[in-house]
């Protein structure tokens, strides 16, 4: 097992390399970027005299610009190793003051999604199992049909409408106004889970379909094998057989399917954050990229991918954990 | 398959020579036939099927089914909602469809338009009009449209937008865009993926391994986010034609995953079959052996797992517009369409300006339905 973990940790290495370089190469494709703007600001506003020189100088030093790709790369990333993102030139303060907050509420709304999709899936995967093909399955069938086809925003947008229409209320944020701006407390937080609900549901959705699908059809490949029919002719019914053993088996996809519905999840939570207007990552990283503030935004793609390969990569290790079929190759 | 085996065994006492027939057929039904039988059965993927074709037959006679030109602003109509057609007024039935006019003030407390219906003046919906004029595919000069009223205007069957330009128009017109970007995206990852997947497959070892981590990074990519970056980085100058490859372009950079790795799978466990061995031992090369052998024989699959993509390409297309990094006015998407029915209000007020996502998602469940028949179907040998 502990080689299991430590090989799949050494995987990890190359991929978060690759992840890194991607980030940097969205950092780097724009054509002229904030930083640019920055200095010509400088210049426009102070003339080109000897400190604005020095200043502009120490920029280029700093993010090596004058240097080759690969060096400016290996600069950016040292730092990043050392947790120091560089600096937002759209809100004029270092991006890891910036991003913490965000992204860990993104990741609040995504596991709260996540428990939110496993609590639904759960029993309305086994029922579709138990009476598959019957009113109730082919109506949750059609549902889980429906929710995979409605795009995030567009659930977020029909809710919004739906809620206004209804109950006269616009259902923006994570707080309520008297928390905004205020330090985390216990109130705080009782605030933001009574907001939390709308993009949970919302974000969650898309996720669910695809998991009471994977649950039914596991489900009934066990219900059909010969151990459950030994089973039943020993006299074991209903419930008690299947919490016993199929159950244990067919409920793998729950951590098997996290790598996929992860970056789905972030996906979703990126988009319906904008929507919503929440205070979380996506909403910051799409002003962002709106402003070219390049190592804002690649310091959020970079850390949202981080954060879904960590979270496979736990999943994985409790998949291993639970199930003994597994081999730890 | 299943019912029709039944069926004949009862039939063959009662009609043998009908029996002897049948079965023949089945028998001798090539593999494309037999998934077609089988495809049928599914009665949701059929309907969907129907529904599909009918968006594209629109989407490229969009000039034609669009009853103005989508650029068209009417100063008299701006934000105004749904005409509701009418067959019946206090003269009893019509069979010539009418619409009532409109009269839209300006509420002075919420500084909103308000339309109120004008029974005293009607327009008569006509088929086949003659309306604004338009160049088919930028080649046929016309002007005739499917319907309209003989005035040529104040046909608002969806409202219109904040510069009074008919949002049918303008979502028939969007359709084209739409729905196209995701044939042309998941073309180009049906090459990607087929190439790095058979590649993969066909070869093994050390260039299996590093494609195929390759895929899992582009896997565990939360896709809008990497689609954000990516397309924030299109000059904005670009001309429309441009921006609309370059967003295909990024879309199918994450699509191939799905579709590498199905082929793949399909070629290392048919690359073992006698087929290809003769094949080999034929002299037929790599690539005739991966182009003419084991891609046709593993295409059905392909097929179903193309469909389920191109919806993932429309969102794509949609949420990035929707966000204003994706496409832009003047071009007419549904996403750039959406990008009016942000913020709360303007939704509450003009609740139509979603109906392009209404139909974003009808195209979306259409597909994934035809996808979820043509994956049963694509294996018609099994149960």
């Amino acid at each position: 097992m502990l080689k299991y973990i430590a090989r799949r940790l050494l995987i990890m290495i190359p991929i978060f390399f690759i992840i890194s370089l991607v980030s940097f190469t969205i950092i780097l494709l724009p054509p002229g970027d904030a930083i640019d703007r920055y200095m010509d600001n400088l210049i426009f506003e102070h003339g080109l005299t000897e400190e604005v020189k020095a200043q502009i100088s120490a920029l280029k030093e700093l993010y090596a610009m004058d240097e080759p790709v690969w060096v400016q790369y290996f600069k950016w990333m040292g730092k990043v190793l050392k947790g120091d993102f560089g600096y937002s030139f759209q809100w004029e303060r270092p991006v890891a003051e910036i991003i913490w907050e965000r992204l860990a509420l993104t990741l609040i709304i995504t596991i709260s999604s996540l428990l939110f999709s496993w609590v639904i899936a759960f029993p309305v995967g086994i029922y579709s199992a138990i009476k598959h093909n019957s009113m109730g399955d082919y109506f949750f069938t059609l549902l889980g049909f429906i929710g995979l086809s409605i795009p995030n925003f567009m659930l977020a947008l029909l809710i919004m409408y739906g809620v206004f229409v209804w109950f006269g209320e616009s259902l923006v944020g994570l707080f309520s106004s008297e928390y905004i701006n205020v330090p985390w407390s216990w109130a705080k937080f009782v605030d933001m889970l009574k907001h939390l609900w709308l993009p949970m549901v919302i974000v969650g959705t898309a996720g669910t379909a695809g998991l009471i699908r994977v649950l039914r059809n596991n489900l009934l490949d066990e219900l059909q094998k010969p151990y459950v029919i030994t089973a039943r002719a020993k006299g074991l019914t209903g419930i008690k057989l299947l919490l016993k053993y199929p159950l244990r088996v067919a409920i793998n996809p729950f951590l098997s399917t996290v790598g996929w519905i992860l970056p789905q999840l972030i996906s979703g939570a990126t988009i319906t954050s904008v929507v919503l207007n929440l205070p979380t990552s996506g909403a910051v990283l799409l002003n962002a990229l709106l402003f070219q503030d390049m190592y804002l935004a690649g310091a959020i793609i970079m850390l949202l991918a981080t954060m879904t390969l960590i979270g496979t990569l736990l999943s994985d290790i409790l998949l291993a954990a639970i199930d003994p079929r597994i081999k730890y190759e | 398959m299943m019912n029709r085996e039944n069926t004949t065994r009862e039939e063959e006492f009662i009609h043998p020579a009908r029996f002897k027939r049948e079965e023949e057929e089945l028998y001798l039904a090539s593999q494309w036939q037999l998934m077609w039988w089988k495809f049928k059965e599914h009665k949701a993927a059929m309907a969907s099927a129907i529904v599909i074709i009918l968006l594209y037959i629109i989407a490229i006679f969009a000039e034609f089914f669009a009853p103005f030109d989508p650029m068209r602003r009417a100063p008299k109509y701006i934000q105004a909602p749904p005409q509701k057609i009418h067959f019946i007024d206090k003269e009893g039935f019509h069979l010539r469809p009418f619409v009532y006019d409109m009269k839209g003030t300006i509420d002075r407390d919420t500084m909103t338009r308000v339309y109120e219906i004008d029974k005293s003046y009607r327009y008569r919906v006509y088929f086949f009009v003659r309306g604004d004029e338009y160049k088919l595919w930028n080649l046929f000069k016309c002007d005739l449209h499917l319907f309209g009223t003989k005035q040529g205007t104040a046909l608002y069957l969806f409202g219109t937008d904040g510069l009074g330009r008919d949002m049918l128009s303008r979502i028939i017109y969007g359709a084209r865009i739409s729905l196209s970007i995701g044939l042309v995206g998941v073309f180009l990852s049906l090459i990607l993926g087929l190439i790095l997947g058979g590649i993969a497959g066909y070869f093994g070892g050390v260039v299996d391994s590093a494609i195929q981590r390759l895929s899992e990074v582009v896997r565990s990519f939360p896709t809008i986010p990497l689609w954000l970056g990516l397309s924030a980085a299109l000059p904005p100058d670009w001309p429309p034609l441009r921006i609309y490859f370059g967003i295909t372009v990024i879309l199918s950079l994450s699509g191939w995953t799905g579709l590498a790795r199905q082929a793949r799978g399909k070629i290392l466990s048919l690359k073992t079959e006698d087929f290809v061995l003769a094949a080999r031992f034929s002299g037929a090369s790599t690539a005739r052996v991966i182009g003419a052998h084991l891609i046709p024989s593993f295409m059905s699959h392909i097929i179903a797992t193309l469909t389920l993509a191109i919806p993932y390409m429309i969102l794509g297309e949609t949420a990035l517009s929707f966000l204003g990094i994706g496409l832009r006015d003047p071009v007419v998407s549904w996403g750039v369409l959406l990008q009016r029915a942000q913020n709360i209000h303007t939704i509450a007020n003009n609740p139509w300006l979603l109906l392009p996502g209404v139909c974003v998602i009808v195209t979306i469940l259409c597909f994934n339905f035809v996808g979820d028949g043509l994956r049963d179907a694509a294996d018609p040998y099994s149960r």
